[in-house]
């Protein structure tokens, strides 16, 4: 695995790809990657040091833990705190700030607040604790609500009456077009993300380029694939071509993963969901389908359902839109810091202002 | 867990009435004398131990002296590599080491959970007895407190160490000086992986083995040699980013790391690309951080490689005037970045 890796992150094809860029540069373009993961290998690596100047990389809302809504992290601490549940949450969710704290301080003070690798652990936990209801917080994009329906499924077939899921998976496609009908975008191009596009395929992105007129780059997560993601779509504008080209055909195949896909379909049915920081997109979020709805933990417990209010000085809303950058923020660096987040962008691993500050602190560029 | 360790296991526990720890073994009554008499006294034998009174009365000593205090909750108590005594004793010999101290005589505090098993305890016992003598380091007093079940978990040691300064030598963050070489004595993250993985039960192609180790034989060795070096400093928990990080801070001085550079295990970093986590930030129990003189770097590393414990050692970055206070990296693909003090523990991510 290591040596696939190291192949990704060479220093000399790393060299290449700049240079095989900046000739085909003419002018400047602007070219937003949807998620997270990228967004931090770019800072990571540092990547705007290398190119140059003319490409503008914008950071996009693909950060699950970022734009889940204060509301269900509220739900979540909530739930944490009633004594006879088990809340299992994966690790980036425990330190994001709800209205009044966040899982970590829940857990501190006695709350049942576990964290798990994958969402079939929590089945283990709710298998080990039959008196206590297990509930598990489902955040992710398409790349994790497959596991937390497999995990819904097997928790079917064993019984388990004690699980439920507290859902906040949220869809790419419809936030990119969200984006996109923002009049005020300045995106040129995208990096789609590599993972989501391994389970989903490509179809949803291929009407999307066509609706828009805008090329789309199905991009992976080392240096070296951003840099490809970055060449093709370089290329695509430069001779004002639309659609959507493949820079990560290692993981990504036209049709996706046909047996998650049908997971999803048979387990979820979209919804329209608000995006912390973004406001409601319609259908770019999933809810248990109908037959699976008495694993839905908020209609199993009673829930608050109050919209929290953001702190006002935090931009998260355009951060995770691109129209702002971590350090446009007058919160940025003082008093938001990932010891004091503000919000959600700076408390994430994945989050575009936790990147900046922990790579950078100020504008690497 | 080095060849020595393996040995002591075979030792039999001595008889006892009881198969677990009892309220009473730390009730200072029958049982606590039994625990003292047939499993600390035989196993940490020496005069000061023998005395017999309250605590230890030692022998005047010479010079400036080095004290240091630590506790020991890891979980679980028996890993890869190691175990939770001989950690305690590996972990404050290393600190007194790195003050610039001979390490001389060591404290221990067993705080017991009721029903902990007293074989585990016998295994522990000797283990520390072990890691001591390899160490040359005098268990000269101890306590056993034992808390009723559920109030603890398992076994929780402490410890205080005392060492003498060695004449000449003069360690201190503020020495620090531009140009300086940033040595390591080997890889990174060992020990906090084999934590991990061992207790989410996580198997890699290879079992991942805690480094943990006393690392005075070979500083000392370096202190003799060449008193001259700057800084000495153990990147344990928050690993050799936290540890570079305060250097920097307190000195005001930055360090650039070269990332080729950093030594890591296959297992290490493929633990890590999995789980999310940067090697850089994760624990270490057997490494040592040397800043020095750059002059002076070939002829330390030379006698660093001597010693088992340094094999593997290499310079890996240099301390750099250009960024006051910063912790930076030269990446393998030769942009720059910040290496950041870590906000909490590293938290594993989602996707």
């Amino acid at each position: 695995m290591l040596k696939h890796l190291d192949e990704y992150r060479d220093k000399k094809l790393v060299e290449k790809l700049v240079r095989s860029i900046e000739s085909t540069l003419t002018r400047a373009w602007t070219i937003m990657e949807i998620c997270g993961g990228q967004t931090h290998a770019i800072m990571r690596y540092n990547l705007l040091e290398l190119l140059p100047e003319k490409i503008s990389l914008i950071h996009g809302p693909g950060c699950p833990v970022c734009v889940t809504p204060i509301e269900l992290i509220d739900q979540a601490v909530e739930l944490g705190k009633q004594t006879d549940v088990i809340l299992v949450s994966f690790g980036d969710m425990m330190r994001v700030p709800g209205s009044q704290e966040d899982l970590l301080s829940v857990k501190a003070l006695g709350g049942e607040v576990k964290m798990v690798y994958a969402p079939l652990d929590a089945l283990e936990i709710a298998e080990k604790n039959p008196e206590k209801e297990v509930v598990f917080f489902g955040v992710g994009f398409e790349t994790t609500a497959p596991a937390v329906a497999l995990a819904v499924k097997q928790a079917q077939t064993r019984g388990l009456e004690n699980f439920s899921v507290l859902v906040s998976h949220v869809l790419v496609p419809p936030a990119i077009k969200a984006l996109l009908d923002d009049n005020q975008n300045r995106i040129d191009g995208f990096l789609a993300a590599g993972h989501v596009c391994t389970v989903m395929g490509t179809a949803e992105y291929l009407s999307l380029a066509a609706s828009y007129q805008i090329p789309i780059v199905v991009t992976g997560f080392e240096p070296v694939d951003i840099l490809l993601g970055i060449q093709k779509c370089i290329a695509m504008l430069e001779q004002d071509r639309t659609g959507v080209e493949n820079a990560y055909p290692r993981s990504v195949k036209p049709e996706g993963n046909p047996a998650a896909r049908k997971l999803l379909n048979e387990v979820f049915t979209p919804v329209d969901r608000r995006w912390r920081g973004i406001g409601s997109i319609p259908r770019s979020g999933l809810k248990f389908s109908e037959v699976y709805q008495k694993y839905d933990a908020s209609a199993r417990f009673t829930l608050a359902h109050a919209e929290a209010d953001e702190p006002e000085i935090c931009l998260a809303g355009e951060i995770l839109t691109g129209r702002k950058k971590p350090p446009d923020c007058p919160a940025f660096g003082s008093p938001c810091t990932p010891d004091h987040p503000l919000g959600a962008p700076m408390v994430s691993s994945e989050g575009a202002c936790a990147a900046y500050y922990r790579y950078h602190k100020t504008d690497p560029s | 867990m080095n060849p020595r360790s393996r040995q002591g296991l075979q030792c039999p526990i001595p008889k006892s009435d009881y198969k677990n720890v009892l309220l009473a073994h730390g009730g200072g009554g029958k049982l606590t004398k039994q625990l003292i008499d047939q499993m600390f006294f035989p196993s940490f034998e020496n005069v000061f131990l023998r005395q017999g009174h309250d605590g230890s009365i030692l022998p005047a000593i010479e010079g400036k002296l080095a004290m240091t205090t630590d506790s020991f909750v890891v979980d679980p108590i028996f890993f890869p590599g190691g175990d939770i005594g001989e950690l305690a004793v590996n972990g404050t010999v290393n600190d007194l080491t790195c003050c610039g101290a001979e390490a001389l005589y060591i404290s221990l505090a067993f705080i017991l959970e009721e029903g902990f098993l007293l074989d585990d305890l016998w295994k522990i016992v000797q283990s520390i007895a072990l890691s001591a003598a390899h160490a040359g380091i005098k268990i000269v007093t101890g306590d056993t407190k034992v808390v009723e079940k559920g109030k603890g978990d398992k076994i929780y040691i402490n410890t205080t160490g005392i060492g003498r300064i060695l004449p000449g030598l003069d360690i201190a963050p503020q020495h620090c000086r531009d140009g300086d070489a940033v040595i390591i004595n080997g890889t990174i993250g060992d020990h906090g992986m084999a934590i991990l993985t061992e207790r989410e039960g996580l198997t890699f192609e290879s079992t991942i083995e805690s480094d943990t180790a006393a690392l005075n034989h070979m500083m000392l060795d370096v202190f003799r040699k060449k008193p001259g070096i700057h800084v000495v400093r153990d990147p344990t928990r928050g690993g050799v980013a936290s540890a570079l990080n305060e250097i920097c801070l307190s000195s005001g001085t930055g360090i650039r790391l070269i990332e080729e550079r950093l030594p890591i295990n296959d297992g290490v970093r493929g633990a890590c690309e999995v789980m999310g986590l940067d090697p850089l930030y994760v624990a270490n129990e057997g490494k040592v951080l040397v800043i020095l003189p750059e002059n002076e770097a070939d002829e330390v590393l030379s006698i660093m490689r001597a010693h088992q414990v340094g094999s593997q050692s290499r310079i890996i970055g240099r301390v750099n005037g250009k960024h006051p206070g910063i912790l930076h990296m030269q990446t393998t693909i030769g942009s720059t970045r910040i290496v950041d003090m870590i906000s909490g523990e590293q938290l594993p991510r989602i996707c």
